[in-house]
């Protein structure tokens, strides 16, 4: 189904060509291969889940992509070019955002403020424009404003755009994690396990928020999750990591018929 | 009007003028601790080397010309020339900026991700290296620092406050001191200043960001080293303005390092992590000693100024942990 210059999903979604390609990467944390030999792509304008029992290397194949863990072999490409080693500051500022697992926001900042540090790579003018507060400086902090307020409103959080996020409870902090990380505006959106710990009304909502950022920003989505079930319902295509090697690669049907999928969910004796 | 009533009331504006001396300094310590967690026992320090380079630079000292003697064999010590005021603070500034990226580079890059207290322990080092550097570049010698700064009491709040006394003979108006009202302008702007500074810019933003979570900040693409260099930078400059206030006041000199424990106090009171505490810590200070000491301190032989900031801190240690203007301290169980 799916080939170099992309396809069309189940539900007549046109997906683009290849954005990001991982070749054989392998990370190890001194004897221990966190990941071994994976190698797989996300094309432009798809929800790519990656998925797999606790343990498998999910995070951190998530953290290679985000620049937060460097591989010992293999390599990175993005947008058609291979990518030199780089910090994740530099990762983010390429276009990649993300989410953490344990949700890490600015707990002392309010929730507006939270979201306008996704634009700090928007703001180019100077520090003495800053300084003076003028032109070019009050042009973009208002044009900022505004993209940012698009997505509060899109991500339906007005009512707590004041409120310091240290005392919004967990649900909500998660959302606006995503808002920060949308507000970047990125090419790639990565999404660690973006649904742990929700109870169903709130593991719906967010089902709901990212196909609706899939669909109206077309953005490309990277996401981490072990609940089988939402994953299924939510991703075109789904890789299945188990042991930090990769066990299948596909549309949600083939993964789930998959023998090895089936056997790692299930547990079989692995000897 | 009484006259200790009269005295009381210039007691209290001069320990706001000098609490204002001491939200100077206090000011630099909430700045790096706010956006790196590290609390800088060398912010002190740092104001004595601005003080001392400022100095150097105004009356065209050669640094390191001991050194430069004792091995050359040479009697070097000025070049001769002498810079004009401002153009040295801007050198000075340039200095400062230098050293951030120093302290950066070979200190605290390396200590990335260690316990509040390595972090510490580094900042002490810090100021001990500083001190004895700022000796070796500029000698040991008391100078005098003369950028153009009014001194000497205000003629004209003498004048027109002489009135307050109604009559009563012993009054002659209020004495303030002209080099503490510019200074209390002066903090007044920095704080304007810096508080805009966090609060609206883009660095400013960043800074915020990387002081509340350092994996987050990456995420939104923020380069930490940047950031903390950009936070010494800043730290400096606050230590330039206060090096430049109290070197005035009292000459620079090395016992300028130790008005960095009188910081301490103030931070107590106004919290660590808030500029506005850091100014009302200052005033409260400044104000309470100077008071004390004109009312308890006949009673108990004076000098209580030494001791009544460690006291009034200690008490608030006791009962408001966090300052007056920290972040309530919450701990989830």
């Amino acid at each position: 189904m799916s080939n170099e210059e992309g396809y069309v999903t189940a539900d007549g979604r046109k997906i683009g060509g290849t954005l990001m390609e991982m070749k054989n990467i392998t990370l190890r944390f001194g004897g221990v291969k966190a990941i071994t030999d994976i190698s797989f792509d996300i094309k432009e304008g798809e929800i790519r889940a990656i998925i797999g029992p606790n343990g498998a290397g999910k995070s951190s194949m998530l953290n290679v992509i985000s620049g937060f863990y460097v591989p010992q072999e293999g390599e990175v490409w993005f947008k058609g070019a291979k990518r030199p080693q780089m910090r994740p500051y530099q990762v983010a500022q390429q276009g990649i955002a993300r989410t953490f697992q344990n949700i890490a926001l600015f707990e002392g900042m309010s929730v507006l403020d939270n979201v306008m540090t996704g634009r700090l790579n928007y703001m180019k003018s100077n520090i003495l424009h800053q300084a003076m507060w003028k032109g070019k400086a009050e042009k973009e902090e208002v044009e900022n404003r505004e993209a940012v307020e698009k997505i509060i409103d899109f991500l339906e959080i007005q009512s707590i755009r004041k409120t310091p996020v240290a005392r919004l409870p967990y649900g909500l902090k998660k959302r606006v994690e995503l808002a920060r990380a949308l507000a970047a505006e990125p090419m790639l959106l990565l999404l660690d396990e973006p649904m742990a710990g929700m109870n169903v009304e709130e593991k719906e909502d967010m089902s709901r928020f990212i196909l609706d950022v899939n669909d109206e920003f077309g953005t490309t989505i990277a996401l981490i999750e072990h609940d089988m079930g939402v994953v299924m319902d939510l991703s075109d295509r789904v890789v299945v990591m188990d042991y930090g090697k990769k066990i299948g690669d596909g549309t949600p049907d083939e993964v789930r018929s998959n023998q090895d999928v089936i056997d790692a969910y299930l547990g079989v004796s692995h000897d | 009007m009484p006259t200790q009533l009269l005295f009381g009331t210039e007691v209290l504006l001069n320990g706001l003028m000098a609490g204002v001396l001491y939200a100077l300094v206090a000011l630099g310590f909430v700045l790096i601790y706010k956006a790196s967690g590290i609390f800088n026992y060398a912010q002190g320090v740092m104001a004595l080397f601005a003080a001392l380079t400022l100095v150097g630079f105004m009356d065209g000292q050669v640094p390191f010309s001991h050194l430069i003697n004792a091995v050359l064999g040479t009697d070097i010590h000025h070049f001769g020339w002498h810079i004009n005021g401002f153009v040295s603070i801007i050198l000075t500034m340039g200095m400062m900026i230098v050293l951030a990226y120093c302290v950066q580079r070979f200190v605290f890059r390396h200590l990335i991700g260690q316990e509040p207290i390595i972090l510490f322990m580094a900042t002490i080092g810090l100021a001990y290296f500083m001190e004895g550097f700022g000796d070796l570049m500029w000698g040991s010698d008391i100078k005098k620092l003369d950028v153009g700064l009014p001194q000497g009491g205000s003629f004209w709040i003498e004048e027109n406050t002489q009135w307050l006394g109604f009559g009563n003979e012993n009054f002659f108006g209020f004495f303030i001191d002209k080099l503490d009202i510019v200074a209390t302008v002066i903090a007044a702007i920095l704080v304007i200043v810096l508080v805009l500074f966090s609060q609206y810019t883009k660095q400013g933003r960043a800074m915020r960001a990387v002081a509340d979570d350092h994996q987050a900040a990456l995420s939104v693409g923020v380069s930490l080293n940047f950031i903390w260099v950009m936070v010494w930078s800043v730290a400096g400059f606050v230590a330039l303005v206060a090096g430049i206030m109290w070197g005035a006041k009292s000459g620079v000199q090395f016992s300028l390092s130790l008005i960095a424990l009188k910081a301490l106090p103030v931070l107590m009171l106004g919290g660590f992590t808030s500029i506005p505490g850091a100014i009302v810590g200052g005033l409260i200070i400044g104000v309470g000693e100077k008071l004390f000491e004109f009312t308890v301190g006949p009673l108990v032989g004076g000098a209580t100024e030494n001791w009544f900031a460690y006291v009034l801190a200690l008490l608030f240690l006791v009962f408001r942990p966090q300052g007056l203007f920290g972040e309530k301290i919450i701990e989830r169980v």
